[in-house]
């Protein structure tokens, strides 16, 4: 097992890297120049040309490539041109922010999409099965944009219950420790906080959540149906189980594989996808500050908050692969 | 078997944790609109306080207004520091701030402040004299990396030739006397500039390049906390130097990029005031009885800038013609929501210097085409019209803009392709003169003409601000002796003769200088936008 997760981390450093490399020159190819978004529209053209160098930015690409990659291996993440921040500092509570949130999406997803995926393999072809699919089938395509306004305008301004944007009661700050705003609140003892961060997060979360939840839901079913129609399943109702303790404890087990694929995903491509959400919902996640990075040509920036977010995918996708043995016995890494 | 139980575990863990996140927030549902919405706030020890919640597009890059060029920083500085002069309330005018008078020479080389006395930074350091040289000397030892403002405004650093100012001295404990190289006209508007904000002395020298993360001034407000891309807040200083101000007890920035979602939380009463209202949502916020909208007087300039060395517009018959041919009034009657006053200038008419004896070029498609068989292009031609892919106050929907002025040529038979790019690269693009024709504007930083003439299209200022590339040397030499010119009535005429050049030569098809919106609720009193942008809170009140 620790031999296939060293194995695994190995295989990770050409992945990161080719990665790094593609987003290097993607950026660097598209025109614009972040010393002329720095000084603004006023500034001389010999000021911009010491910024450019200053910055570095006069090197050859492959000089500032090999700069980038020689600070990366010292832990170096390179230093914001617009912030003039290192990345590695600032980054943090951007990123909590993100996962904070996908965390709280996907398991709106996972419950609600499981569940709705068994129920409707379990009573295929009836109404709940036909409406289900239906609901999943409007819930992927979606479009973010226009469910997040709407949810906006029922749940805040209609019936006030819910914010419409941020994480928090502005008026009253979540004192920050770890920037998990759920976990600094318990630590801080601030109940009346947590349940305002809860609110806070319902409209962005669901939003977020749907096209998981959907995705989830019509694998669960596929996958579902498939098992049921095994043979020990069959000899498992012959025997006289409870339909319950068939569907929920001996098929689901067998079916949940390719599903948690699916969810382990879904959990990375929210975490980088949900630039769309943090605009609307005013959430000041990592989406976002890639996003107006790349507007600034913030080189450092764009590359490195990639970076973190492609390690992080591939680091859920080896959770995933190591959760298989866990569920299923018969899959072993060796 | 123990990996059974593990999983078991896990998933049961899963389930309470869930349960418990969907239980409170359907406990907190009910318990109705404590949360965010009410400007009386939630929470017990807050309820007396008067808090200003101000959304707006877009994060500060950083809290030291001399570091930075971004509009979304000021607006937060503006209140954490005073300048020497101020603008007005809603206009350019020089009034007296930290400096209560002040006097220039005739020569205009040598100008005295006197310093308002007993003022205090929120730090508790004096401001005097000595805090005044001491941050022009901070400034002066930058460069055009870190105080990119100053290189813009005061002509470069230190020793260096374009260096307007030559010294900055204390002549007493609350005297500063400035000597300039060369006369500056617009010096005192410069000065007036939320870039040029004195910074407490103690402060910055302590904090050197994170004075950013912890501004200190002598404004209304101090800093509390900045969450990125979140939130600013700042509260109330006590010992502000100006009598009975401020009312309120804190002012929070919030950061909303979505426009509809900015005026969704105006509308749910979580932000009091809200920057960047589309034109298109006016009529929604006036039928609002609890909300108000506020203008800003136009400050800015939206144009089609025609590329003098490309072919056909390097005959400025043919720009003419294009001026003729385009309908101003009808894109401001659509896509401006009438908020908008047809451009005739490159400059509104604010602005003093501003020629009023030019008119627009009138909508005549007849004169076009006949000016354009004059050029010998009876047959029309084909043209790319670029788009703005951004909204901006000056043109709030660039496409649409775009598609109206097609539609216009295509009555004097010209063939216009609309195309667009992402924003850096578009301005990339036209600033290397690439494209044929292009829609772009200006907001202009202290209301001085300079600021818009000499900076949009003086030969100077070719790839960089000036799109067009055009240049004509009678106009250069006017703008130059402008610079210098002491006399306000000599130098308005420069300006106007310059105007006059500049309609005849129509290297820009001068679309509108626009209004733009604010929105607040009905409580927010005494808030007046002011022109360059950036509001002062320090009168504003909650009813």
């Amino acid at each position: 097992m620790l031999h296939y997760i060293g194995r695994r981390i190995l295989q990770l450093i050409p992945v990161l890297l080719g990665m790094t490399f593609i987003v290097f020159l993607i950026i660097r190819a598209i025109p614009g120049d972040p010393a002329q978004v720095i000084l603004g529209q006023q500034a001389s053209e010999e000021a911009i040309k010491a910024l450019r160098t200053t910055l570095g930015l006069d090197n050859p690409w492959y000089i500032q490539y090999f700069d980038y990659l020689k600070g990366l291996v010292t832990g170096d993440l390179g230093e914001s041109l617009r912030t003039r921040t290192p990345v590695m500092d600032e980054v943090w509570p951007y990123l909590a922010a993100t996962i904070e949130l996908s965390v709280f999406a996907i398991i709106i997803a996972v419950i609600i999409g499981i569940n709705a995926g068994i129920i409707s393999a379990w009573f295929q072809n009836s109404w709940f099965d036909y409406l289900a699919m239906i609901i999943a089938l409007v819930g992927v395509s979606m479009p973010i944009f226009w469910l997040g306004l709407m949810n906006q305008w029922i749940f805040s301004i209609e019936l006030g219950i819910l914010p419409t944007t941020g994480r928090e009661n502005v008026r009253d700050p979540v004192e920050v420790i770890t920037n998990f705003y759920i976990i600094d609140t318990i630590l801080t003892g601030q109940f009346d906080q947590l349940s305002t961060v809860l609110k806070h997060l319902v409209l962005p979360g669901t939003a977020l959540a749907t096209i998981p939840m959907a995705i989830i839901a019509r694998m669960t079913r596929s996958s579902m149906l498939e098992v049921m129609r095994s043979d020990y399943v069959r000899t498992a109702r012959a025997k006289g189980l409870k339909m319950f303790f068939v569907v929920y404890k001996h098929a689901l087990k067998n079916a949940i594989i390719p599903v948690l694929t699916i969810i382990g995903l879904q959990m990375g491509l929210l975490l980088g996808g949900a630039i769309l959400t943090e605009t609307i919902f005013g959430w000041p996640g990592i989406g976002r500050y890639i996003y107006e990075a790349i507007g600034f040509r913030d080189y450092p920036v764009i590359q490195s908050g990639i970076l973190i977010v492609a390690f992080i995918f591939v680091m859920i996708n080896l959770f995933v692969d190591l959760l298989y043995s866990l569920v299923d016995p018969r899959i072993k890494y060796d | 078997m123990r990996k059974k139980k593990i999983v078991s575990l896990a998933i049961l863990m899963l389930l309470l944790i869930s349960t418990a996140l969907f239980g409170c927030s359907s406990d907190d549902s009910s318990s109705g609109n404590s949360g965010d919405s009410g400007s009386s706030g939630d929470s017990g020890d807050s309820a007396e306080e008067k808090v200003l919640i101000f959304g707006r597009g877009g994060d500060s890059v950083s809290l030291d207004p001399i570091a930075v060029t971004d509009g979304e920083s000021f607006k937060v500085t503006k209140n954490i520091f005073d300048t020497l002069v101020n603008f007005g309330e809603q206009d350019t005018e020089i009034h007296p701030a930290l400096a209560t008078e002040w006097e220039a020479a005739e020569d205009g080389l040598t100008y005295t402040f006197q310093l308002e006395e007993g003022v205090k930074f929120h730090d508790g350091t004096d401001f005097n004299a000595e805090a005044v040289v001491a941050n022009f000397e901070r400034w002066a030892a930058g460069d055009a990396d870190k105080f990119p403002y100053y290189a813009s405004m005061f002509g470069g650093f230190g020793d260096e030739e374009g260096h307007v100012i030559d010294s900055v001295t204390a002549t007493g404990d609350y005297e500063v006397e400035f000597k300039l190289k060369r006369p500056q006209a617009p010096f005192l508007k410069n000065l007036a500039m939320s870039p040029f904000g004195i910074a407490s002395p103690t402060a910055f020298e302590a904090a050197g390049d994170k004075f950013g993360d912890q501004p200190v001034g002598t404004g209304p407000f101090k800093f509390v906390e900045w969450k990125r891309n979140d939130s600013v807040t700042i509260e109330k200083f006590e010992d502000y130097w100006v009598e009975g101000e401020p009312k309120l007890d804190q002012v929070i920035f919030r950061s909303i990029p979505d426009n509809s979602a900015r005026l969704n939380a105006l509308l749910s009463g979580e932000i009091d005031l809200a920057d960047g209202i589309t034109p298109s949502d006016s009529e929604t916020i006036e039928s609002d009885e609890n909300l108000q909208l506020f203008e800003r007087p136009s400050m800015n300039v939206g144009y089609l800038g025609l590329t003098v060395t490309r072919e056909p517009f390097d005959d400025p018959k043919v720009r003419q013609a294009m001026n003729y041919a385009i309908d101003k009034q009808a894109i401001v009657d659509a896509f401006f929501e009438g908020r908008a006053d047809v451009a005739a200038n490159p400059m509104p008419s604010v602005i003093s210097g501003y020629n009023d004896e030019i008119d627009p070029y009138p909508y005549d498609p007849e004169k076009a085409k006949e000016l354009l068989a004059e050029a010998g292009l009876a047959d029309g031609f084909e043209m790319e019209l670029y788009a703005m892919p951004v909204p901006r106050p000056y043109m709030p929907d660039g496409q649409k803009v775009a598609e109206a002025i097609q539609k216009n040529l295509a009555d004097i038979n010209v063939k216009a392709e609309i195309v667009s790019f992402e924003w850096a690269t578009y301005l990339e693009k036209a600033a290397n003169g690439e494209a044929d024709a292009f829609l772009l504007g200006w907001t202009g930083d202290n209301g001085d003409a300079d600021n818009f003439l000499y900076v949009l299209l003086d030969q100077d200022n070719i790839g960089s601000n000036n799109y067009t590339y055009y240049e004509n040397q009678e106009l250069h030499d006017l703008f130059i002796q402008a610079q210098t010119e002491v006399d306000e009535e000599v130098r308005n005429d420069l300006y106007k003769q310059a105007q006059e050049i500049i309609h005849e030569d129509a290297p820009w098809v001068p679309l509108a200088h626009s209004t733009p919106l604010l929105a607040g609720g009905k409580n927010v009193v005494n808030f007046k936008a002011h022109p360059t942008g950036s509001d002062k809170l320090a009168s504003v009140d909650l009813e």
